[in-house]
């Protein structure tokens, strides 16, 4: 097999994995931000409020991410005219705006997508905190979001860290959905050697798989050794 | 104790990397030793020669008077397929004028109309032809698998692509074109220089442009040409790219909004893909688009397929 493309200036493999990388990060930490106030409305005594957190879950979870991604970007933007990064003067600035324009539409997406699945997650964690502790904060007289801030989550979190990490592989591998939209990550610049280098298929195949392993699987073990020591003994 | 288990598994892990990549290299310095560009380019090259030399001598010998009749059925596993009466052929499925499979299963498009004229020439009637989907990346290891006999989807004659398959014609060449708003300023593809261009992620056209003309183009990539158009008529890109051919429909949905700029830039030879070295094949293949040219049926299919959205029909390309 010839891997000689990976030498070739026109490819920035370095950079696209790099893409990637930034596009989980930002999407990891926005996921788990909006998917623990998803969980916190989930809870919450207010009606309305758990409604519509369970409506929102059950409503995006449901739709599949090329779906949520191509809203992002073709109702959002196109349709809507929202704009998330300003167009500075000149090429570069027309440049910098697509780039910034489509990363942070595609962070978006990757956000309001994966949340729902955190929240999930996160909610199943709840039910392994006994009951008992939720009646025994609100005896000694904490507010609702004292005990679940200080008793319920703290417990909750440590004991959903290896389904946590099986969303955070599925969200490093979502992030190729964001090359439906433009974002130079990992599976564009693959489409982009596969139509160059079309007779280096597998190799260039073989390229973007491993990578994607190198990536998850450590991510996987990761977890799953924070996982037993995160554990909450019972 | 966790880490007990956590190091054989990484170690496992590394073991299978490893013996991917040396499998990998392994590969490599056979396959590139092999086919070291002048040793596979002569032997190809002589191959071809000496097949067509075969045919030629068979042409003489029968002195056949129909084009296709003349190269001798048994060098070519393209002939001997077609004398089983049956073809399976690669097209698009998506390019409306080109290759488009209708809602009843039935396709129709120009690279239809020159696969089925061609098979006919072979002489496999229309009801022995399997038409299949090739994407645009799927279509050499198409051919090489033998998923396909020939390739008629809107496939480009490229050196890279010389090198993996053999190409007959070119039956048709498109050129390379912008379409933009009917009260665009933009003139040519120098203009787009700091303004957005929308193309099909990773499409070669997107890459030419900011090559050739305008490397501070803003490039904007979409999934589809339909998408890149819904964004051209929003207002968030200033231009579309691709092959005028294309562009031509596109513009005939949005008569008075959209136009296309006609500088067209760069030559886009559409050829018919088939087996590597079948040089029988490919003869009798280009026997039947100079037919197919020469019998006015090539600018009636052009007429009806892609007349409508307005475009120019072109002269007929030089085959061979």
């Amino acid at each position: 097999m010839d891997f000689g493309f990976l030498q070739d200036d026109r490819y920035d493999l370095v950079g696209a994995f790099w893409m990637t990388v930034q596009l989980s990060f930002w999407s990891a930490l926005g996921s788990l931000l909006l998917g623990t106030l998803l969980t916190a409305l989930r809870v919450s005594p207010v009606p309305v409020m758990r409604a519509a957190s369970t409506a929102y879950v059950s409503i995006v979870r449901n739709i599949p991410l090329t779906v949520v991604m191509f809203a992002m970007s073709q109702v959002l933007y196109t349709t809507l005219g929202l704009k998330l990064a300003g167009r500075g003067a000149g090429a570069a600035g027309a440049q910098q705006f697509l780039s910034d324009q489509f990363f942070r539409l595609a962070v978006l997406g990757l956000v309001l997508y994966t949340s729902t699945f955190v929240s999930e997650a996160l909610r199943s964690g709840i039910n392994t905190v006994p009951v008992g502790q939720a009646e025994a904060a609100r005896a000694i007289g904490l507010t609702f979001t004292q005990i679940l801030g200080l008793v319920i989550l703290p417990q909750a979190f440590r004991a959903v860290i290896a389904p946590l990490g099986s969303v955070l592989i599925a969200l490093i591998k979502n992030t190729t959905v964001a090359s439906a939209i433009g974002v130079a990550e990992a599976s564009a610049l693959m489409s982009g050697m596969l139509e160059n280098e079309s007779d280096k298929f597998t190799a260039v195949f073989l390229v973007f798989a491993i990578g994607f392993v190198l990536f998850t699987l450590p991510t996987g073990l990761l977890f799953g050794w924070l996982a037993k020591k995160g554990a909450v003994k019972r | 104790m966790q880490f007990r288990r956590v190091i054989p598994s990484l170690a496992g892990a590394l073991a299978v990397a490893l013996a991917l990549t040396a499998c990998g290299s392994d590969a490599a310095t056979t396959v590139s030793s092999a086919s070291s560009a002048v040793t596979s380019a002569a032997s190809s090259a002589m191959s071809e020669a000496s097949s067509e030399v075969t045919s030629m001598a068979s042409e003489v010998s029968s002195a056949a008077t129909s084009a296709v009749g003349t190269v001798d059925p048994s060098t070519s596993t393209l002939l001997t397929k077609a004398a089983g009466g049956t073809l399976t052929i690669g097209i698009k499925f998506d390019q409306p004028g080109l290759g488009l499979q209708n809602p009843d299963g039935s396709f129709t498009g120009f690279d239809v109309d020159v696969a089925t004229y061609v098979a006919k020439a072979l002489g496999v009637p229309e009801s022995g032809i399997t038409f299949v989907q090739t994407k645009s990346a799927e279509r050499e290891d198409a051919i090489i698998n033998g998923t396909v006999d020939y390739i008629v989807a809107t496939y480009s004659i490229t050196d890279t692509r010389k090198e993996k398959v053999n190409f007959a014609g070119p039956y048709f060449v498109a050129h390379q074109d912008l379409l933009v708003k009917a009260d665009s300023d933009i003139t040519g593809p120098e203009a787009m220089s700091g303004r957005i261009l929308c193309s099909v992620t990773n499409s070669t056209s997107a890459q030419k442009v900011q090559e050739k003309y305008a490397a501070d183009v803003a490039l904007q990539q979409a999934s589809t040409y339909t998408e890149c158009v819904e964004n051209l008529l929003a207002g968030t890109v200033e231009a579309v790219t691709t092959d005028d051919v294309i562009l031509a429909g596109f513009a005939a949905q949005y008569p008075g909004e959209l136009k296309l700029v006609g500088t067209g830039f760069s030559d886009e030879k559409y050829g018919i893909g088939l087996t590597k070295g079948d040089a029988g094949g490919t003869a009798a293949i280009n026997a039947a688009i100079t037919a197919m040219i020469a019998d006015g049926s090539w600018a009636a299919a052009l007429d009806t397929n892609v007349g409508p959205s307005g475009y120019t029909i072109p002269e007929p390309p030089t085959v061979g």
